[in-house]
């Protein structure tokens, strides 16, 4: 293992010779292992969708929670390390606060995401620091309408009408590249993340996972929530539904 | 010759580049009024009249008018004086504006905390009114109060809420608030109309306050009748509408103009 990185990975500090910053990629790395994030933007909402996988049968439901709010027009989703994913997220609420006490207005998600990039990339420039091992993805409502951002390790900041990360990236990136975002209600794209983590999930390597679901819109008033039981209950049976006609 | 019954500097008698002068001019300089203090409000200036709030059988009703004064100026006629903090409680303040405007902010912030922490328990209004009731209390004993006195309804797990805090950080639930010169007219109209039917609904409660806002009007110099009606009760938490209230029509300026016209 010594010989991966010739000694070019042990500070973020230092290019390696082929011009990588190998921290960076090995915080991704953790990205890739976790559970996999799938969100969706459509015209009113975005949806945020989590693959949370349980690492013990003893763990209470809801616990080691995955999707947080920011401030009543925002919340994100992590994927990566939970602990590192903390401190974005506390790093973000006084960030939120902030705007609020200096500008007096909520503020703009896009301004928000770029602070938080900021924070990112300020982690891969010094040698004292490592870089967060987790890629959060950032939903909200705004004076510009719906809003959904990626940040990752590196400290790159982009807005996307759908992405995923973690495990079942690429999958859910095929099955993403269908949705036709322009069309789609919130409600619709409830269903669609939904069944796209059920799809996704590998039952041979992880047993169990939970799925957790946030969404905002303007049937939320604006206001962003974990999706209500009814319709979680609803979403979870249509991607149960639609797996099982996929395996038949 | 002695010239120690002269305090001011004359010139070719004080020894100036001395240090004996020095240390007696310095302190002339440092305690020159110009220098300036901490300074503190000492009295409100943008203000609003009485708010009042009744409890009924399901809920509680607050009402106030929309008016600010500047002094004895109406300076402001359609102000609301009353603002939603989360799902289960209204407030309405009297006195200085700005500072009500000062509070709202913090207790939004509060409120905003406890969306982000979504631990399924929400603030109750009786932990608002608690919050507030320190933050008041606080500014008051560094000597620079909140010039407001705050009415807090509310209406959280089928039990109505209703309290109030001066700016001094005194602070009671009742049953009836009110405040300013509400506490001086309204006051005995509504504790009669409570006891006179102890079980009233909301249509009767909406009635008692409106009727007592318009005595307010009539006596109280710095008071509108453009007013508003909050509800805290089983359908959640209401602030109603600009209400133009039916008051008696003098006609004053009209005899005038007819008398001038005659002439």
């Amino acid at each position: 293992m010594s010989s991966v990185g010739s000694g070019y990975d042990l500070y973020v500090s230092t290019y390696s010779p082929d011009g990588k910053l190998f921290q960076v990629e090995y915080a991704n790395k953790a990205v890739e292992n976790s559970g996999t994030l799938v969100a969706i933007k459509t015209k009113d909402g975005v949806v945020i969708g989590i693959e949370k996988l349980v690492p013990s049968k003893m763990l209470c439901h809801g616990s080691n929670r995955r999707i947080h709010h920011i401030d009543t027009h925002i919340g994100v989703g992590v994927s990566g390390f939970l602990a590192d994913a903390r401190q974005l997220i506390t790093r973000a609420r006084s960030e939120a606060k902030q705007y609020r006490q200096v500008y007096g207005q909520p503020i703009p998600i896009k301004v928000l995401s770029q602070r938080i990039a900021s924070y990112n990339h300020v982690h891969t420039l010094y040698g004292s620091v490592r870089p967060f091992g987790c890629s959060i993805a950032i939903s909200g409502i705004d004076q510009y309408g719906p809003q959904l951002y990626m940040i990752e390790p590196s400290g790159s900041c982009i807005g996307y009408f759908g992405s995923s990360l973690g495990k079942g990236k690429q999958a859910a990136k095929n099955e993403l590249e269908k949705v036709k975002f322009s069309e789609i209600t919130t409600r619709e794209a409830i269903k669609e993340v939904a069944r796209i983590i059920y799809s996704v999930h590998d039952e041979v390597k992880d047993k169990d996972f939970e799925l957790e679901l946030g969404w905002i819109s303007n049937e939320t008033n604006g206001v962003h929530q974990l999706v209500p039981k009814d319709i979680f209950d609803e979403a979870e049976a249509y991607a149960k539904q639609a797996l099982e006609e996929a395996n038949m | 010759m002695s010239f120690e019954h002269i305090n001011f500097p004359v010139f070719g008698q004080v020894d100036y580049f001395g240090k004996q002068s020095q240390q007696q001019l310095q302190p002339q300089q440092q305690y020159t009024p110009s220098h300036g203090g901490k300074k503190n409000t000492l009295d409100p200036i943008v203000t609003g009249t009485s708010i009042i709030a009744i409890k009924y059988d399901k809920g509680v009703v607050m009402g106030s008018d929309m008016l600010l004064s500047y002094g004895s100026l109406a300076r402001f006629n359609s102000i609301q004086r009353m603002t939603k903090f989360g799902g289960n409680t209204i407030i309405g303040a009297s006195g200085e504006y700005s500072d009500f405007q000062s509070i709202t902010t913090t207790l939004n912030e509060l409120v905003t905390d406890d969306h982000c922490m979504d631990d399924g328990s929400r603030l109750s209004p009786e932990e608002i009114w608690n919050y507030l009731a320190r933050i008041l209390y606080n500014q008051r004993n560094k000597g620079n109060p909140l010039w407001n006195t705050c009415v807090v309804i509310g209406y959280q797990g089928g039990k109505s809420f209703l309290g109030k805090v001066d700016l001094v950080g005194t602070c009671f639930k009742e049953d009836i608030v009110t405040c300013g010169y509400g506490s001086h007219i309204a006051l005995p109209l509504l504790r009669k109309a409570r006891d006179d039917n102890p079980n009233m609904n909301l249509e009767q409660a909406k009635k008692l306050i409106e009727d007592c806002l318009r005595v307010l009007f009539y006596r109280d110099a710095r008071s509108s009748k453009k007013i508003q009606i909050a509800v805290a009760g089983e359908q959640g938490i209401d602030i109603s509408g600009p209400i133009e209230l039916e008051t008696y029509n003098w006609n004053s300026g009209e005899a005038a103009v007819k008398n001038f016209s005659q002439v």
